[in-house]
């Protein structure tokens, strides 16, 4: 079968509520039949205005989006056919489990029959089998965001939207939930738009993950390259622990720059956004890519004095004075061999020049 | 099991019930201490003047302890044919007692409630009775007047022995004990009551009605503006209510009068002539105009803070998931309020029950209620008894409202904020 890539499409949207600001800009995202795309950034970055258009709760100021090559913005939102997750799942606490999830289903007119058979099936996809006579306010969070994925899914809908569904839920309950949620999308294979803000969240979970600040979409990969290569030092900032040294460059080669940092020493680095030398540069590098005492060969060796140590049973967090930067993070896995690891110790820390990315100076 | 029935010991080895007692001991007395002065209060302003309502409107004293002797005699009487010399006796005895008290003026216009014409036949008898000799006053009485020789005007008097009566409850459904001790209704063209008692209900019922009507969307509202629209909105709403109501009243009786601000728009506007102003004061269309507005507050407020509570992502999820606006109003939003529904209708129609001043003043006489009524005979009548017993009927139909109300809805289900 082959699929849509472009199942929802943004075309060159635009949002703005008071007609001063914009929230969402030139906002241009293709979202593939059966994919599970998550919308990622801080709180006030247009993710969640988005999924209300996409839900059709907002109306685009201007552009249009499509949903399987059909223009939406003038279908309201219960004639869309999308199921939505809400923030605080939204269940009708006046009606039973059985009653939620048989709402959509009634006024779509079905047969009493299909809608039990229907919401049985929904309710055994979340494992909540038996809870069709309780009411949501006899639920456990956990049990309350699984009938609302339940509700969202048991029309079978075309796209599901959730709006930080987890939000609520405490961090054990979330990390399994995000499996199920994850293994349920597998199985059914519907296309999921998944709002958070959550950067753990994202990454487990999706196929693709469009990073959003200031009302645009900073970069849209999948997670690995996400977290591996960002294209910007927002987006190294925002995904990931990250240490950064701001700089200019100096020497520019085909794959490998050279970036004098502000007290004078000399990093190589990886350009990514950099066109010339003289351009300031921020560059990033990821703690668990630098090493310490280590017999490889790599092409930066530098020396830094351990500031502090914080012990994480796995591995140890080391903070570093490097190169005037006094807050490099380094993470040491916990073997017998970094036992010398002691506040005001000075130690050799290398990394290739591969993984320092230079980018914008932001 | 052994440990169901062992007591559980402190550490000290004092029972652990005994313990707990005498720990929360002080805080209980705390708490009473702290809630005394309103039970007190409650007391005596609450409790202690309905128990005196209610013994003022079965009290039948006053004529027991004024004809004792007569009540006495009259015991062995069967009531077919006129009493015995004796009975005659006694009440001469009784009233000549009343005479020189000068107290029997009341006398007289007690039985006169009881049976009209017992005035005039009881001040001839005064005047006549200076002269009367001693011994067979049964003659001397009849003498007096004919109606004397009535069997029925002695009937009635037997009537008033006992010291309770139910007779202020009947009058007050338009009923009353008959010669023959049978309870019945008044000839038709005197029955007042009975038309104010549904005239009240009808007037509570429309007045609910007609504020739930214009509350709920204006709650609606209050509860989705932002808060620097709904801020202004509620101050609109309670604009009212730090107004006297006597000058709400008397505004909404500048504006409904015929020669007023509503009727001069019509006829400006060409609606109705200007010599067939439509009569919007003095009759049932001034009074539900004024008590809606009054009310309105009542129900608006209950409405509110339970609308406010509802998540606007409720509507949202029942639009998401394929209702309509209207299905997901109806279906979601409408029944996530009837706690505020119930609130607001229960408060706003028992208040509209027991309304006086505005009826008073734009009702006229076709917009009375009951409670002017009780009022009326309060003031104008003195008959406190009688408008004891109507009070009592107007809060036993309260509470009886509250119980079907309470069978219906549930008082759990009943959210004030």
């Amino acid at each position: 079968m082959s699929k849509n890539l472009e199942f929802v499409k943004f075309d060159k949207v635009d949002k703005s509520y008071d007609g001063k600001v914009l929230v969402v800009k030139d906002l241009n995202l293709d979202i593939a039949e059966g994919e599970f795309i998550t919308m990622l950034g801080p709180s006030g970055s247009g993710k969640t205005t988005c999924l209300m258009m996409l839900a059709g709760f907002e109306t685009p100021t201007n552009g249009e989006i499509y949903l399987d090559k059909n223009p939406i913005s003038n279908i309201p939102p219960h004639k869309r056919g999308i199921g939505m997750v809400f923030q605080n799942y939204a269940l009708f606490p006046h009606m039973t489990v059985y009653e939620n999830l048989a709402f959509p289903l009634k006024v779509r007119k079905f047969q009493k029959d299909e809608i039990d058979k229907k919401v049985d099936k929904a309710l055994s996809m979340v494992s909540l089998s038996g809870f069709e006579h309780r009411m949501p306010g006899q639920l456990s969070g956990g049990q309350q965001q699984r009938v609302a994925v339940a509700r969202a899914l048991v029309f079978d809908p075309q796209v599901v939207l959730m709006d930080e569904p987890l939000g609520a839920l405490d961090k054990n309950l979330r990390e399994s939930m995000q499996y199920e949620i994850k293994h349920i999308h597998e199985s059914i294979g519907v296309t999921v738009v998944y709002v958070t803000h959550d950067q753990s969240e994202a990454l487990t979970m999706s196929n693709r993950i469009a990073v959003f600040n200031d009302g645009k979409v900073q970069q849209l990969s999948s997670p690995d390259k996400l977290y591996e290569e960002p294209v910007n030092s927002f987006v190294a900032r925002f995904i990931g622990e990250n240490n950064t040294f701001a700089g200019q460059i100096t020497d520019m080669s085909k794959d490998q720059c050279k970036v004098k940092l502000n007290d004078g020493s000399e990093i190589i680095a990886n350009p990514i956004s950099v066109k010339t030398s003289g351009d300031k540069t921020t560059v990033s590098i990821r703690p668990e890519r630098a090493l310490i005492n280590t017999k490889e060969k790599m092409d930066n060796n530098f020396k830094g004095k351990i500031e502090e140590v914080i012990y994480h049973g796995d591995h140890t967090r080391v903070r570093l004075d490097l190169l005037g930067n006094k807050e490099f993070i380094l993470k040491v896995p916990n073997s017998s061999a970094n036992m010398d690891i002691k506040m005001g110790n000075q130690i050799n820390v290398s990394w290739n020049s591969h993984d320092a990315r230079a980018l914008d100076p932001k | 099991m052994s440990s169901e029935s062992k007591q559980i010991l402190t550490t000290d080895g004092i029972p652990l019930e005994v313990s707990l007692k005498k720990a929360e001991r002080k805080n209980k007395i705390k708490a009473f201490l702290l809630v005394a002065p309103l039970l007190l209060f409650l007391l005596i302003t609450y409790i202690f003047p309905i128990g005196d309502m209610l013994m003022r409107s079965v009290d039948d004293k006053m004529v027991t302890q004024m004809l004792p002797k007569t009540f006495k005699s009259m015991e062995t009487w069967d009531g077919k044919e006129l009493p015995p010399e004796e009975v005659f006796e006694a009440f001469y005895l009784d009233y000549k007692k009343l005479i020189e008290e000068k107290t029997f003026g009341k006398l007289s216009t007690q039985l006169n409630y009881t049976k009209n014409g017992f005035k005039s036949i009881l001040k001839k008898l005064q005047r006549k009775m200076k002269k009367f000799e001693e011994g067979n006053y049964k003659e001397q009485i009849m003498a007096v007047h004919p109606r004397w020789e009535n069997v029925e005007y002695w009937r009635a008097i037997k009537r008033r022995a006992p010291a309770y009566t139910s007779s202020k409850y009947l009058k007050g459904m338009d009923m009353y004990v008959n010669e023959e001790g049978k309870i019945v209704n008044v000839a038709e063209d005197r029955r007042v009551h009975r038309i104010l008692w549904l005239r009240t209900l009808e007037v509570a019922f429309f007045v609910t009605l007609l504020c739930f009507l214009m509350a709920y969307p204006i709650a609606h509202l209050l509860a989705t503006l932002p808060m620097k629209y709904s801020n202004l909105l509620m101050i609109c709403v309670l604009l009212p209510f730090w107004t006297s109501l006597l000058v709400r009243t008397a505004s909404w009786m500048i504006l409904l009068q015929q020669q007023g601000i509503v009727n001069d728009f019509f006829v400006m506007t060409g609606l109705v002539a200007d010599d067939a102003r439509p009569e919007m004061m003095y009759n049932k269309t001034g009074t539900y105009v004024a008590m809606t507005q009054i009310l309105l507050p009542f129900m608006v407020l209950p409405l509110y803070s339970v609308m406010k509570t509802i998540s606007p992502s409720l509507m949202r999820a029942g639009k998401s998931l394929g209702g309509t606006p209207f299905i997901a109003f109806w279906k979601v939003y409408f029944p996530l309020t009837i706690p505020g529904i119930g609130a607001g209708c229960l408060l706003v129609f028992i208040l509209a029950i027991g309304y006086y001043i505005t009826p008073a003043l734009v009702g006229g006489a076709s917009g009375t209620l009951i409670s002017n009524q009780i009022a009326f005979h309060m003031k104008s009548t003195l008959d406190w008894s009688f408008a004891s017993a109507m009070g009592l009927m107007l809060l036993a139909g309260v509470l009886a409202i509250y119980w079907v109300y309470n069978k219906l809805v549930g008082v759990d289900n009943i959210k004030l904020g």
